[in-house]
């Protein structure tokens, strides 16, 4: 048991840290470690052209997305090797926050769908975040029940004629293409109906506009489709088979390992030993020890986790579905910890902003992100159920839909 | 990175796995349960033929010399079967508090005995009700004669010898504490069994009444090498406990699987699955902690205090919860005595308190991050 | 708002308390008062002969089961005095224990479906204490799911003979009667195939066994049947009837309003009130203040609650499901308390009995509370009532509900 690099893994780590070390923004390296939670903003600069700039040095350099193939902009490096890359690339990654959905999800969908002359001319302006991408799949009828999505496709010569809403689209407002999932027969049960496009976001009949979150932020969108063309070329999978194919995306989406999570405990430790309570440092306070020392082996149990699981790609093996208890505890140690946190600022923990808040309100924006951070991408309850059936091999729920055509499932609860 | 157990050492746990699951099923540790004997001596002296009791005892006392992270896994074993044997207070507490301060013929007298299954021992700290502090240590060490009374004392009725922590000044120093190592059979000791939550485990009073004993370590740094101790014990009992976790969780979830009620399995309403998941993420948060700790304790690093104590409050938590939340799946047959639930009931909660409680970790860890900070 | 009594109520309140002070065997106050673990278990037995003194004695001044109507042993009380009534009785309602299943579950189900010379002949016993009643309800195959009963009736001339096995019948062994319900017919879907029975537990065929619990204790039976013959006459309800004919009973169990729900609060208060830990008494230290805080607030939550439903009572009005959160709060916060109580001995916290702190109370709540979480509700069991009933959220998924109950799966794997 060590946490050494194997030689191998030593030698690509001390190249990709002489790089950074030599290309990286160091202008913004102070910004983007205190940056927590929600969108990232710049004070000096527009985060969307430093992250571009960034990827694109990178890309030139053969590290934008070192694991995938060299002839879709990738260097072909190893899963033990991207973990190393993210390590090493540090707060630097965050900058890489805009193209994640791109990267980890429309990319390997596209790979595994689409036509080779296809991979080859969008892939690799995509790896070098020339071109970003947004994923539309969720609607405001199927949340975590993502096939209950009510976006329609139909045939029309070559083309297919999209109609519908889609929600939650992060970035779609500066994406450059999507992946997007649609219904193209209702009269088959849910899961049967579906089929999987990419698009220019640029179509005639795209709307884009953003969500009002209940933090005050906008990092999400609405997307409309009017009678929006899309070429058959551009199906990703056969018709009907849309939901295999998003399996493939959303499978990507819970595979990233070793990437740290937050939980709010760093910042919820430091502030403790630096806050003068009535009779002294909060730290020496034993009801703050004894709330801190629950969260700090809460914090340390998901990290030394991510480690078991780097150690098991540096063996070549393939992490489990055990990775999803990641953000079902951190999501709510976020939530409990800026609670704390206000607690401990007595009546000044109702005032939020970085002026007039604690510690630039930095808890405060993390007591009005996080209920979010318990939603996206897999709720608690359906990170639970995927412990619960995937890791521990109980049944699944009971599915009242599962052979019922798509137009006779209730809409309404009542 | 490779922050994970060896094949060897794999190979160790499953051959731990396998011989345990043969000596020591619940029926054995019922035996100790319901009075039968105060531990299974045949299980005993199978481990030390196993090589178990010995296997971080470096060659030169008896031992295997195979090391902490070996220990590690025989402990996890051990905590999942619940081995109603003096194991912890001999290897964890006496054998550790031997190889960390006694004198080369102290090690060649006790430890060669250890491994060989010939010696239990244990450490004799608490005074009563409270938690791990210099200043709760009364029992008095004047010229080696000590006096005084511990309690409890894990497996103190059946020990050979023990670790006697005893106060040899009063100028409210650390220095104040001593560690002595007592011959139980010794003139002046008395040991009275006292009844436990967890009544696999012998839990004692020991009463000593002018009793001479020799120093164990420097006069001075007793409570420095009981410190010591306490940490490495933590890991070691942490392993117990995940090992322990781990099996309340499978029981929880075969029968969540075996039993119908409406007519579908129970594992199937979300109310009991979610009740296992969250049992799985403490568990894991647990496990992933003590590993922690383990590389921690195997190679002296300077993290082992908080690691230690990460590891302690995270695998007493994870025991805790999923030993009583297999009983609340269970239902009224997990209430039962003649259901196995209960006996992990009874010794997640036991050895939850018998190293120093909860809020003990919780305090020493925070206080153990500060000064990392500061440093 | 206000916690005064009505004119009515503190009369009533008045000739109540003036009676108890007279009669009430005030040589058992102190042992009462104890909590359960610090009583000498050998006195538990025994208190069954004080327990049915003490009732009788009730029952001839007209105060047993108040409640109930005045021909069956009653005193045609309102639900209002009945509470008032429980108030006044204080420490000494804990010696009708052994009566609580049978007034509070078997007398209202034989009221509802029993006949008259029946009703007039078995409930005064039962309302005096003289004849004690249990409840055959569950058993190993069904828990939570009540109806999935496997216990065989088949008529045979006038009778009809029971076969099969009950458990967690408290007190079956100290019981003159019981009510029943039975399978009569498997081929249809399982709610429509119960009937109800009451019968003597001296009957023939009748074995109980105590049941050995995870704590040591034994409260509960195993009742085994083995061609057991009930006369058709002791019936309760129509031939397959069972299942509402139990709901009566059960609705009955989760009524009783302002009984005191044990939390394990003011033991530990106290306990911590008392204690030194290191640097002085546990209760100074802030960690320990805010863990009582956050009981105590739950503690005095539900003693409101049950007042709000106490003065819905005084005003006529009849108190909902909602009354089912107490022994889902109390039932967590018992086992947490304890748990808690034990972490501040140290490793002292893992003796039991004699050799323990405070007398092993908080110990013997670790060991006995999780049954807390399951006897008489599954802590799942009452969040679906609060969701379904308080709520109005929808019951789970039913797989086996047109099922016929010899076509439900009865094995997961």
């Amino acid at each position: 048991m060590n946490f050494d690099d194997t030689p191998q893994e030593a030698a690509f780590r001390a190249e990709a840290k002489a790089w950074i070390a030599a290309n990286a923004p160091k202008q913004y390296e102070d910004e983007l470690k205190k940056a927590a939670l929600g969108r990232i903003q710049l004070k000096s600069a527009n985060i969307l052209e430093v992250a571009k700039a960034w990827q694109k040095k990178k890309a030139d350099a053969g590290w934008a997305v070192p694991h995938w193939p060299k002839d879709y902009g990738g260097r072909g490096a190893s899963p033990i090797e991207r973990v190393i890359w993210q390590q090493e690339e540090g707060v630097f990654g965050k900058l890489g926050a805009l193209f994640i959905i791109g990267h980890g999800m429309c990319g390997p969908t596209m790979m595994a769908y689409a036509a080779e002359e296809h991979k080859r001319q969008y892939l690799p302006p995509l790896a070098s975040g020339e071109k970003i991408w947004c994923q539309l799949f969720s609607e405001p009828a199927g949340g975590s029940d993502v096939a209950g999505l009510r976006t329609r496709a139909e045939k029309d010569g070559d083309d297919w004629v999209i109609n519908g809403q889609k929600i939650w689209t992060s970035g779609a407002h500066y994406s450059d293409y999507g992946i997007l999932i649609t219904r193209t027969d209702p009269t088959v049960p849910k899961h049967k109906g579906l089929t999987m496009f990419f698009l220019d976001m640029k179509s005639p009949g795209v709307e884009v506009k953003p969500i009002k979150q209940a933090n005050g932020q906008a990092e999400f969108n609405e997307v409309y489709f009017t009678d929006v063309r899309i070429p058959d070329a551009q199906r990703l999978g056969a018709v009907g088979d849309g939901w295999n194919v998003s399996l493939t995306t959303l499978m990507n989406e819970r595979m990233a390992i070793g990437a740290n999570v937050a939980t709010g405990f760093p910042e919820l430790f430091e502030f403790c030993n630096s806050l003068m309570l009535d009779d002294g440092p909060a730290i020496d306070d034993p009801a703050v020890r004894s709330r801190l020392a629950n969260w700090a082996v809460r914090a340390s149990g998901l990290r030394y986790t991510s480690f078991r699981a780097i150690s098991a790609l540096s063996r070549g093996e393939r992490p489990g579905p055990e990775n999803s208890i990641g953000k079902l505890v951190a999501g709510a140690m976020l939530q409990d910890i800026a609670t704390y946190a206000l607690d401990l600022q007595g009546a000044a923990g109702v005032l939020n902003g970085p002026e007039d808040a604690e510690v630039a309100g930095k808890f405060q924006a993390m007591l009005l992100r996080s209920p979010a951070t318990r939603v996206e991408g897999g709720t608690d309850e359906i990170l639970r159920n995927i412990i619960a059936e995937r890791v521990l091999g109980l049944p699944g729920d009971i599915r009242v839909d599962k052979d019922v055509p798509f137009n006779k499932i209730p809409t309404k609860g009542r | 990175m490779n922050f994970d157990f060896s094949d060897d050492q794999k190979q160790l746990r499953d051959e731990a796995r396998r011989f345990l699951t043969e000596k020591c099923p619940p029926k054995a540790v019922r035996a100790v349960i319901d009075g039968k004997a105060p531990y299974d001596r045949e299980l005993w002296k199978g481990l030390a033929d196993m090589g178990f009791l010995g296997v971080a005892i470096p060659e030169a006392f008896g031992g295997s010399g195979a090391g902490h992270l070996e220990l590690c896994v025989i402990a996890e074993e051990m905590g999942r079967a619940l081995a109603p044997v003096p194991f912890s207070s001999t290897v964890y507490l006496a054998a550790e508090a031997l190889l960390l301060a006694g004198s080369d013929a102290q090690k060649q007298k006790w430890l060669p005995a250890i491994a060989q299954g010939n010696a239990v021992g244990t450490l004799a700290l608490f005074e009563g009700s409270g938690n791990p502090s210099p200043k709760a240590i009364k029992l008095t060490a004047a010229n080696g004669v000590l006096n005084g009374t511990k309690k409890p004392v894990a497996d103190g009725a059946i020990a050979d010898f023990a670790i006697v922590a005893a106060r040899t000044g009063s100028t409210g120093r650390d220095t104040d504490i001593a560690l002595y190592l007592v011959d139980l059979t010794s003139e002046g000791v008395e040991a009275k069994a006292l009844t436990s939550i967890d009544p696999s485990r012998n839990q004692a009073e020991i009463s000593f009444k002018n009793v001479k004993a020799e120093l164990l370590g420097a006069a001075n740094e007793g409570w420095s090498i009981l410190s010591q101790v306490l940490d490495r014990a933590a890991v070691l009992i942490g392993f117990e406990q995940v090992g322990g976790s781990d099996r309340a969780l499978e029981m929880g979830r075969d029968y969540a699987l075996d039993r119908i009620a409406f007519g579908r399995q129970i594992g199937s309403f979300q109310a009991v699955k979610h009740m296992l998941a969250d049992m799985y993420v403490s568990a894991t948060l647990a496990r992933s902690n003590c590993y922690y700790g383990a590389w921690a304790l195997s190679t002296n690093a300077s993290e082992l205090p908080e690691a230690a104590a990460a590891a302690r409050i995270s695998a007493t938590q994870a025991f805790q919860h999923c030993s009583k939340n297999n009983i609340q799946v269970h239902g009224g047959m997990g209430f039962t005595w003649e259901f196995d639930c209960h006996l992990y009931y009874r010794r997640s909660n036991a050895v939850a308190v018998g190293l120093g409680s909860l809020s003990y970790w919780e305090d020493q860890l925070i206080e153990r991050m500060r000064q990392k900070n500061a440093a | 708002m206000n916690f005064d009594d009505t004119p009515q109520e503190a009369e009533f309140r008045a000739i109540a308390r003036k009676w108890i002070d007279a009669n009430a065997p005030k040589h058992l106050e102190a042992e009462l008062t104890k909590p359960s673990a610090k009583r000498a278990s050998e006195k538990r037995d025994a208190m069954l002969d004080v327990a049915k003194a003490w009732q009788k004695k009730k029952a001839d001044a007209g105060w047993a089961c108040l409640h109930w109507p005045k021909e069956y042993g009653g005193r045609g009380s309102t639900p209002i005095e009945r509470v008032i009534w429980q108030q006044e009785e204080g420490v000494y309602d804990k010696l009708a224990r052994p009566f609580a299943i049978g007034q509070g579950m078997c007398g209202p189900t034989v009221m509802a479906y029993a006949s008259e010379d029946q009703k007039r002949k078995y409930l005064p016993p039962l309302a005096s204490g003289e004849k004690v009643w249990c409840q055959l309800f569950s058993e190993p195959a069904g828990g939570s799911d009540v109806a999935g009963l496997r216990t065989r009736a088949e008529k045979d001339g006038d009778d009809w003979i029971v076969n099969g096995q009950k458990i967690w019948t408290s007190g079956a062994h100290y019981s003159d009667y019981g009510i029943l319900i039975t399978r009569t017919d498997p081929n249809v879907p399982k709610h429509k195939g119960l009937t109800m029975f009451f019968l003597d537990m001296k009957s023939e065929g009748v074995e109980v066994k105590p049941i050995k619990q995870a704590n040591g204790m034994q409260e509960f039976n195993e009742v085994f049947f083995t061609n057991v013959r009930i006369p058709d006459s002791q019936r309760l309800g129509a031939v397959g009837d069972g299942w509402n004919v139990s709901l009566t009973t059960l609705m009955n169990e989760r009524m009783s309003i302002g009984s005191r729900v044990a939390t394990g609060f003011p033991e530990l208060f106290e306990y911590c009130s008392n204690l030194m830990i290191e640097d002085g008494l546990a209760i100074d230290d802030p960690n320990v203040r805010s863990k009582l805080a956050g009981w105590a607030v739950k503690n005095s939550g539900l003693k409101y609650t049950s007042y709000r439903s106490i003065s819905a009572l005084s005003k006529g009005e009849r108190p909902g499901p909602e009354n089912s959160i107490g022994k889902l709060v109390s039932g967590m916060m018992m086992q947490d308390i304890a748990m808690f109580a034990a972490d501040l001995q140290g490793a002292s916290g893992a003796l039991v009995g004699a050799d323990a702190e405070a007398a092993g109370e908080f110990q013997a709540t670790i060991l006995g509370s999780p049954s807390m979480r399951i006897a008489g509700g599954t802590d799942e069991i009452l969040r679906n009532i609060i969701a379904e009933r308080v709520l109005g959220l929808p019951g789970d998924i039913r797989v086996d509900k047109d099922v016929p109950f010899n076509k439900v799966p009865t094995k997961g794997r």
